[in-house]
């Protein structure tokens, strides 16, 4: 066994923590969002620009990494300087025209690596919670063209995207596995409502309404009726780069508690010199590990066969929920006021650590899954 | 031993509930019902109507216009204005001020100040913490220098709740900076509108701008305005900070923070069937509910066994480190009831001031705010570290 990365990926490493470490301090990035934009253009360019985008893709696909590990290596850094540009929505959107799209779809691929295209994912719905498999959009056929009805929500960076990757139901009930398809929609299609707002963590979001959308065949990604299958396997890439964010946003979030322990006096003392403090940052260091551990057996397992892959998906989501409410709650209360002040940086890798538990699956329902598939 | 209430004690309960039902507006029993944010006018609305009702002062003597509640009745209103989705009233005039002005204000200043607690002239904030003294209260710096009858201050407050709706704070200054850390610190109340004070606001978490810094640039104060006597506001400030601990075990705001979560676990799916149906999520909220059981005992078993009229002492800490814990794990348990929906911050929805729509179900726009801005209560009032100290050399005498 070999626990280091490769020079390829540390290079990848230093050079996006020395970018990001330069540009995207924490009052820039309060600026941008107290200023009512999504994100910065201009990072975003630099960061397709460093070939963060194309880390993302397989060789085959136009980039030049796609593995586990490369999507380990980034967000862990994104997670760190707590970036809300939109690179989650390259490896989901851009993962699925990537992985299931024909030739001519395929075009799409290279301009999100180029970072000129920004496509998200519209899967959620009302009723689905977490489940991908309940899919109430329909997506009738009706002479040659291809009709949606639905709402979509919690799309992320849904009002930024100039395509959305839809997934709708061509047949079978809510929450059948058999049924469902994969649509690449133009947002400025006939028929598409986008509301964008804002999600606690200062990560756009958006619902979308699609109302009688008409699409041609060729809109289609991947088989008619077997989107489930690509649209999970995606999700276990989306799922290890949400960990490897979560992870990167602990290692912030103890840093910034350990200097404070360090720095803040109470009673002629640093505070760190309290025991009651000390023990407890020692358990938070002992579950950040942990934490790093179960992202790299996810990202190690991300391309093995689904039974696999999935168990580690579901255990690595699990257990950076528990380290995440962990690494949230006990920093903020060791920092005492200081920790619930929007101008700190600490309560943003909180927001986004306890939100990350509310993307694809919280810590409930990724037990209950773990345990669903080890039986299974 | 007797756990039922008594026939008076019922009685007491149906008469809350009727006056709570024909009393409290429907506007404002759906703000609190949706944690929507309140305004100051919503506050002083809720407070004229029970000052009307005579319950605005449940612990003040009957002289100053109280109730004189015991326990059981503190206890019983509370859990019915907590479930009839009542505002709650404010503390820092009514039962932190008040109590030490009670305790040891002259009987000018009773007077002067407890009507008009009472009839809502006066909003006062709580001028304790500092920059450099948290957990270390003692180590206030704020400066009080006496110049003929008046007293200039000079100093910074932090943390001060809704002080950018107050109009007079009490202050922990320094009055003596030879003396020992407690011995040199004054009582001091302080008109908010005097020249020299700022009033700066401090956004948290959860985006609202509830706490603020509070500036005093040579801002003179009348000596009549020291409580008590000079250099012995340390005796003042921990009496106050016993009667802030009681109200911290929120049993009330647990017990309809419960209610809550059972109506929306009930009303949420998850994989098809009702999240009150999943057993994983049923164990913990059963596991809460459990211990808010015990809690409300505990609350009533140490409040009932304080004199009359006097907060309790270290026991109050046990209230504190247990109430706040599990009223924590109650927004947790709501805000992961929501699912993806706790996702979006609506802060049009939650001020309330548009008509804006919420994204989501009931009660999904205030969940995860909600469970953010809780996380002071293991903060504030001593936070459950110091609360721990406390037990640890007070009661158990390591
Ligand atoms: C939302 C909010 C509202 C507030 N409202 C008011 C108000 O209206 N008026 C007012 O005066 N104050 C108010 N406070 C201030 C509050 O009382 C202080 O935050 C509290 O006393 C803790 O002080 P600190 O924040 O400086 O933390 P610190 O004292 O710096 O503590 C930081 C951490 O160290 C721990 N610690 C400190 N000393 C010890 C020790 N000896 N042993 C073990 N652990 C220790 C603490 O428990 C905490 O976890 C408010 C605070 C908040 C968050």
């Amino acid at each position: 066994m070999d626990f280091n990365l490769t020079e390829e990926r540390m290079m990848l490493r230093d050079t996006l923590r020395r970018f990001l470490a330069d540009k995207y301090a924490h009052e820039n990035r309060r600026a941008l969002i107290a200023a009512g934009k999504p994100y910065d253009t201009g990072i975003y360019a630099g960061l397709a620009e460093l070939g963060v985008l194309g880390a993302m893709f397989r060789e085959d696909q136009g980039g030049f990494g796609g593995e586990g590990f490369d999507l380990m290596v980034v967000f862990e850094e994104l997670g760190r300087a707590g970036v809300i540009e939109p690179v989650l929505p390259a490896v989901l959107a851009g993962g699925l025209i990537a992985a299931s799209g024909n030739g001519r779809q395929r075009g799409l691929a290279d301009e999100i690596i180029a970072g000129t295209h920004l496509s998200a994912l519209a899967q959620g719905e009302a009723g689905s919670r977490y489940d991908l498999n309940h899919v109430e959009t329909t997506a009738a056929a009706e002479g040659d063209a291809i009709v949606l009805n639905g709402i979509k929500t919690h799309v992320l960076y849904g009002a930024e995207a100039q395509t959305l990757v839809v997934s709708a139901r061509e047949a079978g009930a809510a929450a059948d596995a058999a049924g469902i398809s994969l649509f690449l929609v133009p947002v400025n299609s006939p028929g598409v409502t986008v509301s964008g707002h804002r999600n606690m963590d200062g990560i756009p979001s958006a619902t979308v309404a699609l109302d009688g959308v008409r699409l041609a065949e060729t809109a289609r990604l991947g088989a008619a009726g077997g989107g489930l299958e690509a649209l999970e396997a995606t999700v276990a890439r989306g799922l290890a780069a949400l960990c490897a964010e979560a992870l990167g946003a602990m290692e912030a979030a103890k840093d910034l508690t350990i200097s404070y322990l360090k720095e803040r006096k109470q009673f002629g003392l640093p505070i760190g010199k309290f025991q009651a403090l000390q023990h407890r940052m020692a358990d938070m260091l002992i579950e950040v590990e942990q934490a790093r551990s179960a992202v790299i057996n996810l990202a190690g397992n991300l391309d093995q066969p689904r039974g696999l892959r999935e168990i580690h998906a579901s255990a690595a989501k699990n257990l950076i929920g528990r380290a995440g409410a962990l690494v949230a709650e006990e920093c903020i209360q060791m920092h005492g006021g200081i920790g619930m002040t929007d101008e700190y940086a600490l309560s943003h890798f909180a927001r986004r650590l306890t939100m990350i538990d509310h993307l694809f699956g919280d810590t409930d329902y990724h037990l209950e899954r773990f345990i669903a598939l080890k039986a299974g | 031993m007797d756990l039922n209430y008594t026939r008076e004690e019922q009685a007491f309960r149906t008469e809350v509930r009727q006056w709570l039902k024909e009393t409290l507006p429907h506007e404002l029993r759906e703000k609190v019902r949706l944690g929507k944010r309140l305004a100051k006018a919503d506050v002083e609305l809720w407070h004229s109507l029970l000052n009307a009702r005579g319950w605005l002062a449940p612990n003040w003597p009957r002289a100053y216009g109280g109730c004189e509640w015991n326990a059981v009745q503190r206890h019983i209103f509370e859990e019915e204005a907590c479930l009839a989705h009542a505002p709650r009233s404010l503390p820092f005039g009514l039962s932190m001020l008040a109590p030490v002005l009670l305790a040891f204000g002259s009987e000018e200043q009773r007077q002067r100040f407890l009507p008009r607690i009472l009839n809502g002239q006066d909003w006062w904030c709580q001028g304790y913490s500092e920059p450099g003294a948290g957990s270390d209260l003692a180590a206030v710096k704020t400066r009080a220098v006496r110049d003929g009858g008046h007293y200039v201050v000079n100093g910074q407050k932090t943390w001060t709740t809704l002080g950018q709706h107050a109009n007079w704070i009490f202050c922990l200054v320094r009055t003596d900076p030879d003396a020992k850390k407690q011995e040199g610190i004054s009582f001091l109340l302080i008109d908010m509108n005097t020249p020299g004070v700022t009033v700066r606001p401090i956004v948290l978490i959860d985006g609202e701008p509830e706490v603020n810094e509070v500036f005093f640039d040579n801002v003179r104060v009348p000596a009549e305005n020291l409580v008590g006597e000079e250099n012995k506001g340390w005796t003042y400030a921990k009496y106050l900070l016993t009667h802030e601990r009681t109200n911290i075990a929120g049993v009330g705001f647990s017990t309809a923070l419960l209610t809550t979560l059972k109506h929306v676990a009930a009303r949420v799916t998850s994989g098809g069937r009702p999240l009150a149906e999943n057993p994983h999520f049923a164990a913990r909220m059963a596991q809460a509910e459990i211990d808010l059981m015990a809690m409300a005992t505990t609350n009533l078993r140490v409040v009932s066994a304080a004199a009359k009229g006097q907060a309790p002492g270290a026991e109050s800490s046990m209230l504190k480190v247990k109430g706040t814990v599990i009223r924590q794990e109650l927004t947790s348990l709501l805000r992961r009831a929501m699912g993806p929906d706790a996702l979006p911050f609506q802060p049009d929805f939650l001020d309330g001031g548009s008509n804006a729509e919420a994204l989501g179900p009931d009660h999904a726009a205030a969940a995860a705010p909600s469970y953010f801005n809780m996380r002071k209560l293991s903060i504030f009032g001593g936070s459950n570290e110091v609360q721990r100290t406390i037990i640890t050399k007070a009661i158990l005498g390591l």
